[in-house]
């Protein structure tokens, strides 16, 4: 055991060129989700936060609902959109990294969506009166809510990077875990240690959990200062 | 938009009667100041006026019309203020009117000038203090331009000059030709204000006189026990 960890540190100590290829890969494809997470997530939940239609209860009940989405059933149907057969298969995309981006984004838009929901709605409690009279409409108030809880929401995007990196039942069906072009940390992981090679799972499950921490310290770092700043 | 004209109107939110056939005629000028007890409904009248709560029964009318012809504005005893900068906090109110991004920086630097906050237009609105917080959001209200402005007990909890700070904007605010209408629980703040006094009680209006003729001879027995400093729930049950 204690070998075993010798031998991870030495990898993560040597920058093993296969082990950098695989945290590489892993953050181009997560922090491109969360990219798209983002931009969807955050205003498709201010929105809601602030909108009044028939059946916005029933909405907010589905979008809670697809935080708990299974990432393998996301994979079964990105794979099914994406493959040969399917609408979309003409684009090629199968068993590549833009199919994991496709389906990270699939996880990561609701969890990002709902959390922002739940925070503006909470603001918009504070604010609608106020807003009300000056005249404010709702999607200037979608733009001014979103500034207003910037920090706030902080959480709702650092939950959607946490669920697109320690995902791994979606990359694994949409993007085949090929060595050198779809192969990220998490179904690398999952690989070598299926095959014994448990140095290089422990140095990349090292690497992921610094990565977490690291953004979740930063993070927590910027709100406080915020806090200072702004109130 | 003047005389507002208020009949019959009730607010009852489960069942139970807190503006109970409220009847009052209020002109466009001056300063009114809305008295009584608390739990009287004074928070509730300035909602209704609002248009933030739907009234279960009565009618307000604007002059002739069911709704106000001109802009109304209204500062809460807590005003919000958005995680942004002192001059952002002003100027986004402005942007639902149809002036030049130049007019609203124009008058935003303008009513901050007045409220004595142009030096901290840069801060961010959440540090300022409890004084200032108050006159960054009568700022916002005056810089709307509005007709009719109303106040929830602009001054609870500040202090002797951060009250006489606001105090003195109130009276600028008027002078510009702005009908204001404000609850209070300062009764010397009344004094000095007041060109009018609303007294309510029950769910009514009790009196409604010159502020001079309230403070020195209250007709109804439950002003007359509110300005001797009886109990508050006293007056409501024993009346």
């Amino acid at each position: 055991m204690s070998q075993t960890l010798l031998d991870a540190l030495a990898l993560l100590g040597s920058f093993d060129h296969r082990l950098l290829e695989i945290v590489g890969l892993s953050l181009r494809v997560s922090l491109s989700a969360l990219t798209i997470g983002t931009l969807l997530g955050l205003p498709l939940g201010a929105w809601l936060a602030v909108a009044r239609f028939p059946g916005r209860g029933g909405l907010i009940v589905l979008l809670n609902a697809l935080m708990g989405l299974p990432s393998v059933v996301v994979g079964v149907l990105v794979y099914l959109l994406l493959s040969r057969s399917g609408p979309l298969g003409s684009y090629g995309l199968l068993f590549s990294p833009a199919a994991m981006i496709v389906a990270q984004s699939l996880l990561v838009v609701p969890l990002i969506a709902a959390v922002s929901r739940q925070i503006v709605e909470d603001a918009w409690k504070d604010y609608a009166p106020e807003f009300s009279l000056i005249g404010i409409g709702r999607m200037q108030a979608v733009v001014l809510l979103l500034t207003d809880c910037r920090f706030s929401l902080t959480v709702a995007t650092l939950a959607g990077l946490g669920r697109a990196m320690s995902e791994v039942g979606a990359v694994m069906i949409v993007g085949g875990n090929i060595d050198g072009y779809t192969r990220v940390m998490t179904t690398a992981i999952a690989l070598e240690t299926s095959k014994g090679d448990l140095a290089l799972s422990i140095a990349l499950g090292l690497v992921l959990m610094s990565l977490i921490l690291g953004l979740n310290v930063a993070a927590y770092s910027v709100r406080c200062w915020a806090s200072r700043r702004y109130g | 938009m003047f005389p507002l004209r208020i009949t019959g109107l009730r607010f009852q939110p489960n069942g139970r009667a807190v503006l109970d056939g409220l009847d009052l005629e209020v002109s466009g000028e001056g300063i009114s100041v809305v008295l009584g007890p608390n739990g009287t409904g004074k928070t509730l009248l300035l909602r209704l006026l609002a248009g933030l709560l739907p009234a279960d029964g009565g009618t307000i009318r604007w002059g002739e019309a069911a709704s106000p012809s001109e802009r109304l504005a209204m500062v809460f005893q807590q005003p919000m203020l958005l995680r942004m900068s002192v001059f952002t906090n002003v100027e986004f109110a402005l942007r639902p009117q149809a002036l030049t991004s130049a007019e609203r920086h124009r008058r935003t630097n303008e009513v901050l000038e007045r409220v004595g906050l142009a030096h901290r237009t840069g801060d961010c609105a959440r540090l300022l203090s409890g004084g200032e917080r108050q006159r960054l959001a009568l700022a916002r209200a005056w810089a709307m331009r509005p007709r009719l402005l109303l106040l929830d007990e602009p001054t609870a909890s500040l202090d002797p000059s951060a009250t006489e700070a606001v105090e003195r904007i109130i009276r600028e605010i008027r002078t510009e030709g702005a009908k204001v209408l404000m609850t209070t629980h300062n009764l010397g703040q009344a004094t000095r204000l007041a060109d009018d006094i609303i007294f309510l009680a029950n769910g009514r209006v009790q009196e409604h006189e010159s502020a001079q003729r309230f403070f020195a001879r209250p007709q109804s027995p439950a002003a007359r026990a509110f300005l001797q400093g009886e109990l508050p729930w006293r007056i409501a049950f024993d009346h």
